[in-house]
């Protein structure tokens, strides 16, 4: 089989991107593997129906979405979704930041169903809120969990605890 | 045709008075002996120390030479749980709820650490042992164990069921263990 080199370049996607969005890209990164844009919270939901529903993007498929958190930064928690053009394969990935204080996000559900359990999952580990989710609950933890286990603001051991019996671990 | 006479493995009768034609013994006794030698034991195994029950239960080692060669996968018709592997916190209601739906007299056997303990899963998401939802007969330690130290914790659980008073589940010790743990009898 042949692979044949992708008809549609970066520059192409970014051209696409900034003429409906502007402001509101705030960083472009091409180098390291592939085309990363992040973009302003409010606008993720457009920018994702953009890249799916362009006839030249065409990013038809949602492969992941994750959250992350940087506790050092002004905008701690984020959102990173991998979209996948199977046509050209290319693939391109999107990442938005939002606060603690208001962890709010549009969800994508109404674009991909792939997103319900990626949204979920997200939700369930960083505590983000995905705005117009159908069922937005816990996933993977136990429902009666109080807090959000992903996110970078715990002691790596709590030494207030009453879950583990040091008998069994000589301490 | 002398060759072909076949030996089998009898179990030992219990104490008692034997006198010709007659052996006379407690019941307690002739109980435990017919349940130890015919476990009938549930295998709840969620990861590798199920690996090591799939060979304790092949013909290497043959759980089936203790009587337990019959395995139930309905907690209905078990008398023994064996719980082997990590436990997460989701699945903590669920062992619980197996437990509930087994028929005294019933026995619990955690192999292995996670089990046990939790093991090395010093984490949120695993529960740090199963007896913290079922009270808990044996504990095989290991990680996983061996096959061996598996037939040997079962030993262990023949010996306590052979042993066990036939009004032990009837005391109020025994019931107090288990509304301890929020079952109700």
């Amino acid at each position: 089989m042949v692979i044949t080199g992708s008809q549609m370049d970066n520059a192409l996607i970014i051209d696409r991107l900034y003429k409906t969005f502007g402001q509101d890209i705030l960083k472009m990164d091409s180098g390291a593997d592939i085309l990363t844009v992040t973009v302003s919270h409010p606008v993720i939901h457009e920018v994702i129906r953009l890249l799916k529903e362009d006839d030249v993007l065409g990013f038809t498929m949602l492969t992941d979405l994750c959250g992350i958190h940087y506790p050092d930064r002004g905008l701690p928690l984020g959102v990173v979704y991998h979209l996948h053009n199977l046509v050209e394969n290319v693939r391109i990935r999107i990442k938005t930041f939002v606060t603690k204080a208001e962890p709010s996000i549009s969800t994508v559900t109404d674009l991909f169903s792939a997103a319900n359990w990626m949204e979920r999952e997200t939700y369930d580990f960083y505590g983000i809120l995905f705005t117009g989710h159908p069922n937005l609950k816990r996933i993977l933890n136990v429902e009666y969990m109080d807090f959000f286990p992903l996110r970078k603001e715990y002691p790596l051991e709590d030494p207030t605890r009453e879950d583990k019996d040091n008998r069994f671990f000589g301490r | 045709m002398e060759n072909n006479i076949k030996t089998y493995n009898k179990v030992d009768p219990p104490e008692g008075y034997s006198a010709p034609g007659i052996f006379a013994t407690t019941f307690d006794r002739v109980v435990g002996l017919a349940r130890k030698n015919s476990l009938w034991p549930l295998p709840f195994a969620t990861s590798c120390c199920g690996i090591e029950f799939m060979a304790t239960m092949g013909a290497h080692y043959d759980l089936g030479r203790f009587g337990a060669e019959r395995l139930s996968f309905s907690p209905r018709q078990a008398d023994l749980l064996m719980v082997m592997g990590t436990i997460a916190k989701k699945m903590a209601p669920v062992i619980q709820q197996v437990y509930i739906q087994m028929a005294e007299p019933r026995w619990v056997l955690a192999v292995g650490a996670c089990a046990s303990s939790g093991g090395i899963f010093d984490t949120y998401s695993v529960l740090q042992g199963i007896d913290r939802v079922v009270p808990v007969d044996v504990y095989v330690p290991g990680c996983p164990p061996r096959p061996e130290q598996i037939i040997d914790g079962f030993m262990k659980i023949q010996d306590l069921v052979g042993n066990e008073s036939l009004r032990r589940r009837y005391s109020d010790e025994y019931k107090e263990l288990l509304s301890s743990y929020g079952i109700l009898l």
